[in-house]
């Protein structure tokens, strides 16, 4: 039946059933699920996970995409590459976190600007009825070594896309790493692709999820470790890719929702984490007030599409109508003149749609990758939570078998002796290895909060140039048609 | 003077000149000042005020409408209601909603709502002020007693508003007059210039009534995306992701497009409606001269009767003779007020549409300059 283990996020609890090839000893994480730690605190009366227990079962669907179908290994725990790692573990300085390490990377990339991009095209309907799906191209422009050649595309589905994310949420979410969401699923929108409505409506859904498949592969790319990660290479390279089949059950989304039960788990927890370090507090309440201000943005921009359709449309209809009112005025300039005012009106609204356009493309999709992202790092804060947690339950549970052993050298039962101190050893590796993690994943997260920080505060400062250009240029055009118009009415007399 | 007439304001005339110089807007109802300056020797004084509520107005509409001498001329349009119910409604949610925004949102939006209910009291007080000069204008309109009475009386007219029985009976008159209209408009007119001016009147007010109603549409929508842009030029600055420079211009650019649509509420909406109203009262025009017509074609018949059966001929002559004579005034004085009204109304457009294109011309420029600015 099913198995009811502890919510310890995706860290490799599927280490158990796939087996990798080579996981390094001291990977503590393939333990953590085991039934052996189960057992032990089922009988705990003073659990204390009793409450966040998140039932999850190990033959649950969503598990099943955690487990890669592709070649590369399931799991990367706690060793992520070299080049990340300082050595400065254990030092819970805020000083020793500037930039300093960062820029250190980047350096070693050799790369002072960002040097790749990547563009998502042609999209193509392969298939029949509800089978088809949509090709889409994915062409790579890089000088960066890390690549085989300058310039390469390959074919790539909606659910490739989902699979390299779910890939590396699986990775680099429980170490820290903000991994940028996948775009979102879309049943109704797929659907009329598939059943080949070949209306606007589908043109356009199909352009909006071409856009945001773009933007993700750009944003996951511009992150130094993700853009290094043997899927990310395989999937931008490889020509053949094999099928990410569980992913009809699981989206990015369903993926974050994951994450938010488990945070909510967290937050039931009884003890409150002893945050010594006053920074992470401080980020975790910017990011709970960020993401307030992100939906509520995000839902103005959005009723400002909406509006501005609305007023195309009506702009339309008031210059057909202005258009009739100018057949029937009998004064012949004045006719003429409501004849133009109409042709203005007429381009106006094309002018508005335009805008609308941009408003929504720039700017309200934008807004929705950022509300999206701040849900993957509320995840990384919890998932920090998660580490110290398990590292107090390590030494808690030591500390429980140092007394057991206390106990037991006054009993006469030197097998039992010897068990106990041997578990004793282990806890002892176990706890070291716990605070190391969270030690790590404090880092980590620092780090990537700090370039989370600049990349939302360059994207928004493009976007918005971008958006005020695009206001320029319609006005522009409202100068040209009204300077044209101005005269006409002149002349009536 | 905001004139919706298009040529100088006849309110300029020193004879005798009227104008709102004040109003009052209390909870449900709004008091104007009229303020008139008269040589006339009819007024006992050359300067007086009065005060005057939106009930009088339509009384001296209703008036004039119901005189019979005045059948030949175009009435000027009674004014709109005043309504500020809509304004008033969104003041009052802003306040029920204070507590969830913070200070200086609430602030904004009370400021923008105290503007958009003065725009709103700044118009009903040029419709009344309108209806008063063209009344003053009409050469004959001008020297009516409940007139001069309106303007002089300084106390409280006591004209109730028209209670259920009086309210009934005018919409039966209403659905007589269109059945009626259309009995009427089916009669080719023997007059050609009167024919063309049916067929014209008849698809214009249509047409006009159309494009206000689109217009309206229009000039609401373009409102409401003025409206998202102030709430996300707000979000943007408390993201605090842009400095400060640039949330400014992006605010700069929701005044002006709030600017924008208030513009072409003004020039373009208002003139439509205001040109709906008086095409419809060119309308009644024309209908009071198709009645007086078939009463002079019966008091005809009803003479040949007379004739015929040798009975009642004297008065079947006098009946007939007064059908002819109102006929003809009617058909006289309706001609030069149709005239008129053509002249008048491509003045008002032309001032109206000049006017729209340079301010949207004025403001495309200002935005674009702030825009450009930002790079």
């Amino acid at each position: 039946m099913n198995v009811i283990s502890k919510f310890h996020g995706f860290v490799a609890s599927s280490s158990g059933k796939s087996g990798p090839a080579s996981l390094p000893a001291e990977d503590i994480s393939t333990n953590s699920n085991g039934p052996k730690q189960d057992s032990l605190f089922d009988d705990d009366p003073e659990d204390l996970f009793a409450e966040a227990t998140e039932e999850v079962s190990l033959d649950s669907p969503e598990r099943d995409v955690l487990l890669s179908d592709g070649p590369s290994p399931a799991i990367t725990p706690i060793t992520p590459p070299t080049s990340v790692i300082t050595p400065r573990i254990g030092l819970a300085h805020d000083d020793m976190f500037t930039h300093s390490s960062f820029d250190e990377i980047e350096e070693e990339e050799g790369g002072d600007s960002f040097d790749i991009h990547i563009a998502v095209s042609d999209p193509e309907k392969v298939g029949d009825g509800m089978n088809a799906y949509m090709a889409y191209k994915v062409t790579t422009k890089t000088s960066l070594s890390l690549f085989k050649t300058d310039e390469f595309s390959v074919k790539r589905r909606f659910s490739d896309f989902l699979g390299l994310h779910s890939k590396l949420a699986s990775k680099y979410l429980h170490i820290g790493y903000i991994v940028p969401p996948a775009p979102e699923k879309s049943i109704v929108g797929m659907t009329k692709v598939k059943v080949g409505k070949e209306d606007q409506s589908s043109n356009e859904f199909v352009e909006k999820r071409r856009s945001a498949l773009e933007r993700y592969l750009m944003r996951t790319v511009k992150h130094p470790i993700l853009l290094k990660d043997p899927d990310v290479l395989q999937f931008l390279e490889s020509s053949e890719l094999p099928r990410a089949v569980s992913t009809q059950a699981l989206s990015s989304a369903g993926l974050l929702r994951m994450v938010n039960k488990a945070a909510d788990a967290v937050n039931k927890m009884t003890i409150k984490m002893n945050e010594s370090d006053a920074w992470f507090e401080e980020k975790q309440q910017h990011f709970e007030n960020l993401d307030v201000q992100l939906r509520k943005l995000h839902a103005s921009v959005e009723s400002l599409v909406c509006h501005r359709k609305e007023l195309s449309v009506n702009t339309a209809q008031f210059a057909k109508s202005a258009a009739m009112l100018g057949n029937s005025e009998d004064h012949t300039a004045l006719s003429r003149a409501l004849s133009q005012l109409a042709e203005v009106e007429e381009k106006i609204d094309q002018l508005h749609q335009d805008q609308a356009n941009a408003d929504f493309y720039l700017f309200s999709e934008l807004l929705g990758d950022y509300v999206r992202l701040i849900t993957a790092v509320k995840g990384v804060f919890d998932h920090r939570m998660k580490t110290w947690q398990k590292w107090q339950d390590s030494q808690l549970l030591l500390q429980k078998k140092r007394e057991a052993e206390a106990k037991l050298q006054f009993t006469n039962k030197p097998d039992k002796l010897q068990q106990a101190k041997d578990e004793i050893k282990e806890l002892e590796g176990k706890v070291q290895q716990g605070e190391r993690d969270f030690e790590q994943i404090s880092k980590t997260i620092r780090k990537e909060v700090s370039r989370f920080e600049k990349e939302r505060v360059k994207d928004f400062k493009t976007i918005i140039i971008k958006y005020l250009e695009s206001l320029v240029q319609t006005q522009q055009q409202l100068i040209k048609y009204w300077e044209a118009f101005l005269p006409e009415a002149k002349a009536i007399s | 003077v905001w004139c919706m007439m298009g040529y100088v304001c006849l309110c300029t005339d020193a004879t005798l000149q009227v104008d709102i110089s004040d109003a009052l807007s209390e909870r449900d109802k709004v008091k104007f000042t009229v303020h008139t300056k008269s040589t006339l020797p009819n007024f006992k004084q050359n300067e007086f005020s009065v005060v005057r509520q939106h009930e009088e107005f339509i009384w001296l509409h209703d008036s004039f409408v119901e005189n019979e001498d005045y059948a030949g001329y175009i009435i000027p349009p009674a004014p709109p209601r005043p309504d500020f119910d809509a304004s008033r409604e969104k003041l009052q949610k802003l306040g029920e909603g204070e507590g969830s925004m913070t200070k200086e949102e609430f602030t904004k939006m009370k400021q923008e709502l105290e503007a958009e209910y003065l725009a709103i009291f700044k118009k009903t007080v040029a419709m009344h002020e309108v209806f008063l000069c063209r009344v003053a204008a009409h050469p004959v309109l001008r020297k009516d007693l409940n007139f001069h009475v309106f303007l002089e009386y300084n106390q409280d007219l006591s004209v109730r508003g028209k209670n259920k029985k009086e309210k009934l009976e005018d919409f039966f008159k209403n659905v007589v007059k269109s059945a009626d209209g259309v009995l009427v408009a089916g009669v080719k007119d023997v007059d050609d210039f009167f024919e063309h001016e049916k067929t014209f009147l008849l698809e214009y007010h249509n047409r006009v009534k159309d494009a206000s109603a689109k217009s309206d549409r229009m000039i609401r929508s373009h409102k409401n995306a003025a409206d998202d842009i102030n709430r996300i030029a707000s979000s943007l600055y408390s993201l605090g992701t842009q400095d400060s420079t640039d949330v400014c211009k992006y605010e700069h650019t929701h005044k002006i497009e709030a600017r924008v649509a208030a513009d072409e509420d003004l020039k373009l909406a208002d003139l439509l409606k205001y040109y709906l109203r008086e095409s419809q009262a060119a309308k009644d025009l024309l209908y009071r001269r198709s009645r007086s017509l078939v009463d002079y074609e019966n008091a005809n018949k009803a003479l040949d009767k007379a004739r015929a059966k040798n009975r009642d001929v004297l008065q079947a002559e006098t009946s007939q003779q007064l059908c002819c004579h109102k006929f003809e005034k009617i058909s006289e004085s309706a001609k030069q007020e149709l005239i008129d009204f053509k002249t008048r109304r491509v003045a008002a457009f032309r001032k109206n549409l000049v006017e729209l294109a340079e301010l949207e011309l004025k403001h495309a420029k200002v935005k674009g300059l702030v825009t450009v600015r930002s790079r």
